[in-house]
């Protein structure tokens, strides 16, 4: 798929993903993942740029066994919805845990992690992953 | 602004239809749409056809240009309308204003998806575009998964149990036998969905909507095409029309139990039918998964928020029920291909209206309510039809 | 022996260090911050054992580190080196420096340093690079970067070892490659420092004990000729080199650390230099981990740096395969103590584990895909 295997849109993620950048809006207070311009819950452009927490809980969480094609070798694998401690929720994989052992409100900790590959000889993109915190 | 009927309707089973292409069913199913309708092909000025992953899976988009190409019929106004797995319903939509505004008399709408030439997770990277790409799945989340999150949190905020969600499967399994177009015209228990393999945890296979082919179409006219029509005791009115949106992402809501885009989308098309959920005699809605068929009928204001799978145990969805509902199998036993999906559960409404359900048939239906949502309910359609005659 | 040019006024700074009472040499450049990262998974050598010899093969270590399928020497780098930050206390944005020292990089073209200092948001003025010689590639970062301190040329840089090893199956080597990273957060020689690097001393020669032709896979190593001619010969040169520079003697040392290809080697190398096994005691932690290649001897170094006390010396001697070793001199200062607690300890990840057994050892390093 032409779109996995953009060198572009990864170099134009890179910092987003990595550090995990958010918006926060400064007129309804909101925090939201990724940053965009607008803000989701009330409208307002009043809206800055944030390193999110690094620290946070499981907020709803499913283990994934028919994978997408790209993600295929990695089945099974848990997907949550994180709640960082200021609110933000954000979508991640979780990482360092078997799937019986995830439960909702389990403490979690950001990590940098490899989340897929455009093949053995493409570019390799990197993440912000979740393990549970120490 | 004048008032629109459905002359015509047209379907192909649904099927892992090898020996057909994208083409061959939309054609399939225009030709019987217009045949239906008792026109003629040179009769459609404008043609709709829904479909969302034609580019990925076929390698083909400009699917309104051949599908008038092919229908034999090149010069007529046509384009492809997409959102995602509402694209059927949104073709319907946009087909409804070509009429209502008065510029078309005589206009084509079809749903198509073809998923089996893909392999399985093919097909699923094609779904999870219904969603976002860039920040979702990246991380590994597939369709399936964010509806699994919605399946905790209502079972968590309802306390309902998955045994009585899941029953949502066996009620359009049984419906579905009495449907010469479903993909799974057989019954299944209750036992064999909770015993069918786990995709994403808590949602079990037999509780989610299977990958096939198809193409349904309708032929929608104005008041003044009215006379050229095949002679029929029925007519059928597309009396309310909407689409609405909700937040984007699962992440970003507030609550997850609920579909605003739903009840934004209901209470337009019932204002502008003239009805209530009251006055509604068979209801199609767009149950890719269990969960999801409980949680629309709560939205579309058939059941209070919570409350939408004691229906299933009180036998109301039934055909003799009070919310008659997915009486023609609905997405997970009559089948889900994709764009075409919203057309189908038009096709299944004008059929019970019409009174032509067979042993589906729900007794004097007079209004029926068709759902179709794109992506978890990032997009919703709503169509009320109303037999007039 | 050595030329300096020194840039700082060494009164001002180091009235009260550990480093002034004891040393006559002017200090090369201050550890500010150090970290260390093990991936979770284990295999226990019994295990390989069990698929390759039948059990019973003496082998050179209890276990050793696995990184995880989404992991690899850039990822396991980046952690320690977010730990050495931590300790440091210093905005990325100050840092200007990152040299990492690896033989597992994920790209053999494109640094990982260039995905490392974006993601941890290091200055865009930067000196950064990969850099390879087998397992000395982290203590020669440590150098380069303090050479790039001393001189002025930037205030702060990150100095990495990182290795996810490559053991081929069937191979004595496969018990021992493990994976693992360290991380030094240095700056120019200055009071508030958790400890103060006084000498280094570096020793080369052409050997080739060990080596991994371009476009192979796995390396190819030389059994016995890896003894005496390749580690002892190199480590024990540079060490008496250092000695004989700075006219320290073992017993001027609290601790020592050797790179730790397997358990016994370090031992030997150490009493050959006139060392005690309770000098070693901190900085071996090979047969838990395994052999972390470059950063072997350095994380053996920051878990003698999460417990020495200030005022106690460290010798750490590294050795590359090709064949070098780089010996560095250390003195504990005061600010230890203060940044210890900043970050997790190294004993945290040797201890926190999770055994795996061969076949998922096997998925993990990508030998087995779907």
């Amino acid at each position: 798929m032409s779109y996995l295997r953009s060198v572009p849109r990864v170099w134009r993620e890179r910092r987003v993903k990595y550090q995990l950048i958010g918006g926060r809006c400064k007129d309804c207070g909101r925090g939201f993942y990724p940053y965009r311009q607008i803000c989701p819950a009330c409208g307002s452009a009043n809206v800055e740029q944030v390193k999110l927490p690094e620290r946070g809980v499981v907020e709803l969480f499913t283990v994934v066994r028919t994978p997408p094609a790209e993600f295929a070798q990695y089945a099974p694998y848990v997907v949550a919805i994180v709640r960082l401690e200021d609110g933000t929720l954000v979508p991640a994989q979780l990482t360092d845990v078997e799937p019986d052992e995830v439960y909702e409100g389990m403490e979690v900790e950001a990590v940098f992690r490899k989340y897929r590959e455009q093949g053995p000889s493409g570019i390799i993109e990197y993440g912000v992953k979740f393990r549970p915190a120490r | 602004m004048s008032r629109v009927y459905v002359a015509g309707v047209g379907a192909t089973r649904i099927d892992e239809h090898w020996d057909k292409s994208l083409r061959d069913l939309m054609v399939e199913a225009s030709l019987k749409a217009i045949n239906d309708a008792g026109l003629s092909r040179r009769d459609i000025e404008a043609i709709f056809v829904g479909n969302m992953s034609s580019g990925y899976l076929q390698g083909q988009e400009h699917l309104g240009s051949l599908l008038a190409t092919w229908l034999g019929i090149p010069g007529v106004a046509a384009s492809k309308v997409e959102a995602a797995c509402a694209s059927g319903g949104a073709a319907v939509h946009n087909a409804f204003l070509a009429v209502k505004s008065g510029v078309y008399d005589c206009v084509l709408v079809v749903g198509v998806e073809k998923l089996t030439d893909a392999v399985t997770s093919d097909a699923t990277s094609a779904l999870i575009m219904a969603e976002d790409q860039e920040y979702i799945a990246f991380t590994g989340f597939s369709f399936v998964a964010l509806n699994a999150l919605v399946y905790k949190a209502y079972m968590k905020k309802y306390r309902a149990r998955q045994e009585e969600i899941a029953s949502f499967a066996v009620h359009d399994h049984k419906y579905a036998v009495n449907n010469p177009l479903a993909q799974y015209p057989r019954l299944i228990s209750l036992e064999e969905v909770m015993r069918s393999p786990v995709v994403a945890d808590p949602v079990r296979l037999l509780e989610s909507a299977p990958l096939g082919d198809g193409s349904a179409a309708l032929v929608l006219c104005s008041e003044n095409k009215l006379k050229e029509l095949r002679d029929r005791d029925v007519l059928v009115e597309l009396a309310g029309s909407s689409i609405s949106t909700e937040i984007f992402s699962v992440h970003d809501r507030t609550d997850l139990t609920t579909i605003g885009a739903s009840v934004k989308a209901s209470r337009k098309a019932y204002a502008m039918a003239g009805v209530e959920p009251k006055d509604v005699d068979v209801v199609e809605v767009h149950d890719a998964f269990t969960v999801l068929g409980v949680i629309h009928l709560e939205d579309l204001g058939f059941a209070e928020k919570g409350a939408g799978w004691r229906l299933l145990s009180e036998g109301q969805l039934e055909k003799d029920g009070d919310v008659p509902t997915n009486t023609m199998g609905g997405l997970k036993a009559q089948g889900h291909p994709v764009g075409a999906t919203g057309v189908y559960q038009i096709y299944d409404v004008v059929a019970q209206l019409r009174g032509e359900a067979g042993k589906n048939q729900v007794d004097g239906a007079e209004v029926g309510l068709a759902q179709n949502v794109g992506g978890v309910g990032g997009t919703v359609t709503v169509h009320i039809l109303r037999r007039v005659r | 022996m050595f030329n300096k040019i020194l840039t700082f006024n060494d009164n001002l700074f180091y009235q009260g260090s550990f480093y002034e009472r004891d040393s006559k040499m002017p200090p090369l450049a201050s550890v500010v911050g150090w970290g260390a990262y093990i991936p979770i998974y284990r295999i226990e050598t019994a295990e390989i054992s069990r698929i390759h010899a039948k059990g019973g093969e003496k082998a050179p270590v209890r276990q050793k580190s696995v990184p995880g399928f989404d992991e690899d020497s850039l990822t396991i780098a980046f952690e320690a080196a977010k730990n050495a930050l931590r300790r440091g206390r210093v905005d990325p944005r100050e840092v200007e420096a990152l040299y990492i020292g690896s033989e597992s990089p994920p790209y053999a073209v494109k640094p990982s340093a260039t995905v490392i200092a974006e993601a941890l948001g290091l200055s865009r003025r930067l000196y950064g690079i990969d850099m390879e010689f087998a397992c000395k590639a982290g203590t020669t970062a440590m150098i380069s970067v303090a050479g790039l301190v001393n001189s002025g040329i930037i205030n702060y840089g990150l100095a990495v070892g990182t290795d996810t090893a490559q053991g081929r199956p069937g191979d004595e080597l496969e018990y021992t490659a493990g994976a693992g990273a360290a991380a030094f957060l240095i700056s120019k020689p200055g009071r508030d420092s958790a400890a103060t690097i006084e000498h280094v001393v570096s020793y080369v020669t052409d050997t080739p004990d060990f080596w991994r032709r371009e476009g192979e896979k796995f390396p190819m190593h030389t059994f016995r000729f890896t003894g005496e001619p390749a580690y002892f010969h190199h480590i024990e040169t540079a060490a008496r080199m250092l000695m004989e520079e700075t006219g320290l003697k073992p017993s001027d040392f609290s601790h020592a650390v050797f790179h730790q290809p397997n358990v016994k080697f370090p031992q030997r190398v150490g009493a050959s230099l006139g060392f005690r096994p309770e000098q070693l005691k901190l900085g071996l932690l090979c047969n838990e981990i395994g052999n972390t290649y470059a950063a072997s001897s350095l994380i053996g170094l920051t878990n003698v740096l999460d417990h020495a006390k200030p005022g106690e010396r460290i010798l750490v001697v590294s050795f590359g395969s090709g064949a070098g070793s780089d010996a560095i001199s250390l003195v504990v200062e005061d600010g230890i103590e203060e940044r210890r607690g900043l970050a997790p300890p190294t004993l945290y990840y040797v201890n926190r584990f999770r055994v795996i057994d061969y076949a998922t050892y096997l998925r993990c390093r990508g030998f087995i895909e779907r």
